[in-house]
């Protein structure tokens, strides 16, 4: 028996096959995930991301805090409500998890609120790393298990949300720009999202969170399962921590240098040294796209890439793309890795290009 | 539970076979191991006129979730295959027993039929693995 969110009995009502998910029990999809898939890149779906971990981080040393914890740099959020997609790294570079941080409260006052979203299959050695990290700062860090988190993605996801909501609500969804969220009484409302689509993610108390699933489903947005979560990131080319990168790999060969704040110089975040060292000895690897473009089958983790005689990369995420009709995958191959490389796939090999993720993002394929 | 239908027979790799009585049969993959699978992107089978043996993999399963071998159930010769996988591989997974066929043999020997599972058995094998 694994943790159930507050919309468990309404997944099972809607028909869900429930899997285990980090040891949460969490809706695969509701019938079919290709399908759900289209209806994010076409219309609207809702995921129910309430496993996730919300941790407020508080104290006058917040930012202090932060800047020194993450690869990203807190200084960069100049504006309330605004979001940044970090890093954890431990002291040789190791990615521990990734991560966004909203600013809560207006920049530069002081005793600054941010909210720290991490991954639910990290969440205790990321509680326990933040925690170690505090040493003698003033920081408090509280966890908020009683939030609802639900991710709400696609063209037509804005509209159809502010359709449910009061005509506050809808006049802050319309002052929202992309990575920016804003509060409202206990609700917390962004417009972030893990599909390359448009859309909101919206922190709730758990005694509203059914009520307003049911709303969402009565305006036509679709239900939406792991599956579809995951098919949908990869054409986006996001991350998922754990096969894209995990704690034996740095960011600079996880296509997340640009997560990286080298400036100011001075600032000193854990893992600084160590990336230093990585980017003056030349980075050896990085993380690329393949695409499938002809022929049959599916590229999945674990299989080799094959660039030359004597050298290999391998893919850390792969499936077929609902979007595209054919499969794509992230893969770690060799720095000097050119457009085009081979694939061991079921004991034959299969060419593939090398592409720069994203693949798709707005329902249209991206990449060249 | 998955749909079972008691006309047809079946194997434990859980692929169906119905006995056309005319020494052929028509051959596809059971509600269960659809609903295993997950979506089907990609279905390889084997081409008109290859012959299969009985426990051969002749061809492969491509889900969301996996790549799975198809194994010939019978021996024979492949006499059909149903080319609208080609373009609508989710067949197999809103009509496995229909439409979502895949192939179609003639055997090389008949009584091999009398070595498959019937509804009952086949049900009893599913739930042994579940």
């Amino acid at each position: 028996m694994g943790n159930k969110t507050i919309l468990y009995t309404q997944h099972v009502a809607m028909g869900a096959k429930m899997v285990d998910f980090g040891g949460w029990d969490m809706p695969l999809h509701y019938g079919s995930q290709v399908e759900e898939h289209h209806r994010v890149r076409q219309q609207s779906g809702m995921f129910d991301v309430s496993h996730m971990t919300v941790v407020d981080v508080t104290g006058s040393d917040a930012r202090d805090y932060l800047r020194r914890l993450l690869c990203n740099d807190v200084a960069r959020l100049k504006q309330k409500g605004k979001a940044l997609y970090s890093a954890m790294l431990h002291e040789q570079g190791g990615v521990i998890d990734d991560l966004i941080v909203y600013l809560m409260t207006e920049p530069g006052v002081s005793g600054e609120w941010y909210r720290v979203v991490v991954n639910c299959a990290t969440r205790e050695k990321d509680l326990r790393w933040m925690s170690d990290q505090v040493m003698k700062m003033d920081v408090a860090l509280t966890e908020q298990p009683d939030l609802a988190m639900i991710a709400i993605q696609g063209p037509q996801a804005i509209d159809q949300v502010k359709s449910v909501l009061s005509p506050f609500r809808q006049n802050l969804i319309d002052q929202l720009k992309p990575f920016q969220g804003q509060e409202s009484e206990g609700w917390f409302i962004a417009r972030t999202g893990y599909t390359g689509e448009d859309g909101l993610e919206i922190m709730l108390p758990d005694d509203e969170a059914e009520a307003f699933w049911q709303l969402l489903a009565e305006a036509g947005v679709s239900p939406c399962g792991l599956g579809a979560r995951d098919t949908l990131r990869l054409e986006a080319g996001m991350n998922l921590y754990g096969q894209d990168m995990d704690e034996t790999v740095s960011p600079l060969v996880s296509n997340m240098g640009w997560v990286v704040a080298w400036e100011p110089s001075d600032r000193f975040f854990v893992g600084r040294e160590p990336l230093e060292a990585e980017k003056t000895a030349g980075v050896k690897f990085k993380l690329v796209g393949l695409a499938m473009e002809t022929g049959k089958g599916v590229l999945r983790q674990g299989q080799t890439v094959v660039i030359d005689e004597e050298n290999q990369g391998y893919i850390t995420s792969g499936g077929f793309s609902p979007t595209l009709g054919y499969a794509v995958a992230l893969a770690r191959v060799p720095f000097a890795t050119g457009d085009e490389a081979e694939v061991e796939m079921r004991g034959k090999r299969v060419k593939v290009r090398v592409v720069k993720p994203p693949f798709v993002r707005n329902g249209q394929k991206v990449y060249s | 539970m998955s749909n079972i239908p008691n006309e047809l027979r079946y194997v434990a790799s859980h692929e169906w076979i119905r006995d056309e009585g005319d020494g052929t049969v028509t051959i596809g993959i059971t509600d269960h191991a659809q609903d295993l699978l997950g979506d089907v992107v990609f279905v390889e089978l084997p081409e008109v006129g290859d012959n299969v043996s009985s426990g051969d993999d002749m061809g492969v399963v491509e889900s969301v979730k996996a790549a799975s071998d198809v194994y010939a159930p019978l021996s024979g010769e492949v006499v059909a295959v149903n080319e609208d996988l080609e373009e609508s591989p989710e067949l197999v997974n809103s009509d496995p027993y229909g439409d979502g066929w895949f192939i179609r043999l003639r055997l090389s020997d008949v009584a091999e039929l009398d070595d498959l599972l019937d509804a009952d058995g086949y049900a009893e094998h599913c739930e042994s693995e579940s």
